[in-house]
């Protein structure tokens, strides 16, 4: 004699079904977690087993010039994309008419920000080098990466802008603000932490950049630390010298180097610009939730 | 003539509305209206309009669905030149001046503010919101804008509640707060009229309650014009009562006289939810 309160078959097959579904998922994002623990630990553990102090030195022989390279790059593509991104968003959601060019232009604007990189580095080089003939300099390299950059903040800052309820710009144009009072002192605050979103995936791209970079920021760095003059070919501080970055430097001591350390070299390299990577993302992520909060009341 | 009697029909409107427009200063308007015709594209959506706000009065716009009286509201701070296909015919005169062709929208929209039907405060602290009409008008002295917030807060009677949290942000309130504090951040530009575009469909009756009340007190200082979907909240509050139906004004007259005596036999009709 079967229960009354016996489940009937289908019910029972959904439910089974979801036992499975979701044994399945959370499988596949242990799996994940692992597969990515598992790397990290290896480059650690490569990068700290042969850990030498003057690995880190800020000279020829260390790669501390190559972080600073990196993170001065990652700062002078931001401050080339980051207004031109957001005045393009901008121009995108709120000024262009609707139609046929706008839907072109979100369609190259996209094609853009996906160009494979080498291709993109042999178009620095030849428009910002050898148009200008000039010599590898971290400037050129800094465009040619703002090429990627610039259309992926854009779009997000477009798309952002279109998510906010259409209740805001009413209400400042209702108080009598301009069209620009209404962007500049309603929509874009309102938007700003899905921007930063978007300004953190720019400067993802940028850490992790090597062909892009090649033949624009060079591969060679010779910094003179007690340097002040901005204008002097070894002035840290000087854009237009040549500058490698971390990511250039795993892919020449893994590839051309000669140097006896340079296997560990590369390895403590790829655990650098992991840290910098987490920290620059983590940091930009705490700015935006906590703008986020602000904007939205949660800090009661 | 003609065209204009057929549209409306009521004699004792047109002949008011006649008197008026000659008195228009001694009688106080705020607004007056006259031959209004007015198209979203090739649409129709308001037929020979003509109407006189008075000052210091609370006016009702009523009517069904899509009657034109939202659109009739909008029309009086130029929100509907935001819609971008638009034709507007006739005159609107704002204590004299023609709002279409003699103001900027900015400047009109500072003297004749809106609330509309869903709270919509900035995603930004309740200061900023109060502030950010007067900071339009140039205003950035730190002592001055706090007295105004605490003036506006005060009018619309919500700075009991909020002057702890001031810094807070505007979307911690409750809905009825915010509707409170969208009106104050309405005030605080100093109006001379403010426009209600359905203000308590979003709310609860309490809240609702609290923002009739407070429509009743600003009246003392300010022109109000409401639509309202809500019969009884027009005879509640308003002091004349509008009724539109596809776009024409059929019957402008006391509140009272609306929903005790109207000409019309589709006021009538409309007023003892036969249709609408």
């Amino acid at each position: 004699m079967r229960a009354s309160k016996a489940i009937p078959a289908p019910r029972q097959r959904a439910l089974s079904t979801d036992k499975i579904i979701t044994l399945a998922l959370h499988g596949l994002a242990g799996a994940v977690l692992l597969l990515l623990l598992a790397f990290v630990g290896h480059i650690a553990w490569n990068a700290l087993s042969d850990f030498k102090l003057e690995l880190l030195a800020f000279s020829p022989t260390g790669i501390g010039n190559q972080l600073f390279n990196t993170v001065y790059l990652v700062f002078l593509a931001l401050v080339i994309s980051v207004p031109l991104g957001i005045g393009g968003g901008i121009y995108m959601a709120e000024y262009a008419t609707k139609g046929r060019a706008q839907r072109i232009m979100r369609i190259s604007i996209e094609t853009l920000s996906s160009l494979p990189s080498i291709v993109l580095g042999l178009f620095g080089y030849l428009v910002f080098i050898i148009m200008t003939s000039s010599q590898w300099n971290l400037f050129a390299g800094a465009l040619t990466v703002s090429i990627l950059t610039l259309p992926l903040i854009a779009t997000i800052t477009e798309d952002a802008l279109r998510a906010l309820p259409p209740s805001y710009a009413k209400g400042s144009y209702g108080l009598g603000a301009t069209k620009w009072q209404t962007i500049s002192r309603v929509l874009l605050p309102a938007a700003f932490p899905a921007i930063i979103t978007g300004i953190i995936l720019a400067a993802g791209r940028v850490f992790g950049e090597a062909a892009a970079l090649m033949f624009t920021a060079g591969m060679s760095t010779d910094i003179n630390w007690a340097s002040t003059d901005i204008t002097s070919p070894t002035n840290a501080f000087n854009p237009f010298r040549s500058g490698e970055t971390l990511a250039l430097q795993i892919w020449a001591s893994r590839s051309e180097s000669l140097a006896s350390d340079a296997e560990a070299m590369a390895n403590l390299s790829a655990l650098l610009l992991l840290t910098l990577v987490f920290t620059f993302s983590i940091g930009a992520r705490a700015l935006s939730r906590h703008l986020n909060r602000k904007n939205l009341g949660e800090n009661k | 003539m003609e065209i204009s009697e057929v549209v409306m029909p009521n004699p004792q409107v047109l002949v008011n509305t006649q008197v008026n427009a000659i008195a228009n200063e001694a009688l106080g308007n705020a607004f007056t209206v006259e031959n209004l015709d007015f198209f979203y594209g090739s649409f129709h959506a308001l037929k020979n309009i003509n109407m006189d706000i008075k000052k210091n009065e609370i006016t009702a716009l009523i009517g069904p669905s899509g009657c034109g009286k939202s659109t009739f509201l909008r029309i009086l701070n130029r929100m509907n030149d935001l819609e971008g296909d638009i034709t507007v015919k006739g005159k609107i005169l704002l204590e004299g001046e023609d709002i279409y062709a003699d103001m900027e929208p900015i400047v009109l929209r500072h003297r004749v503010g809106m609330v509309f039907q869903q709270p919509n405060p900035f995603p930004q602290s309740l200061y900023d919101n109060v502030a950010f009409g007067p900071r339009l008008q140039g205003i950035t002295k730190a002592s001055e804008l706090d007295e105004i917030v605490e003036t506006s807060l005060t009018q619309a009677s919500l700075w009991n509640e909020v002057k702890d949290r001031l810094h807070k942000s505007a979307l911690s309130l409750s809905g009825g707060q915010q509707q409170r504090l969208c009106i104050a951040r309405t005030l605080a530009t100093r109006p001379d009229v403010i426009l209600m575009d359905e203000p308590t469909s979003a709310l609860d009756p309490i809240s609702t309650a609290k923002i009739e009340e407070l429509a009743l007190e600003l009246k003392e200082n300010y022109t109000i014009v409401i639509v309202t979907h809500n019969m009884q909240q027009a005879a509640r509050i308003s002091d004349k009562t509008a009724f539109f139906l596809m776009g024409d004004l059929i019957e402008y007259n006391k509140t009272k006289t609306i929903f005790t005596e109207p000409a019309q036999p589709k006021t009538a009709d409309y007023i003892n939810g036969r249709f609408g």
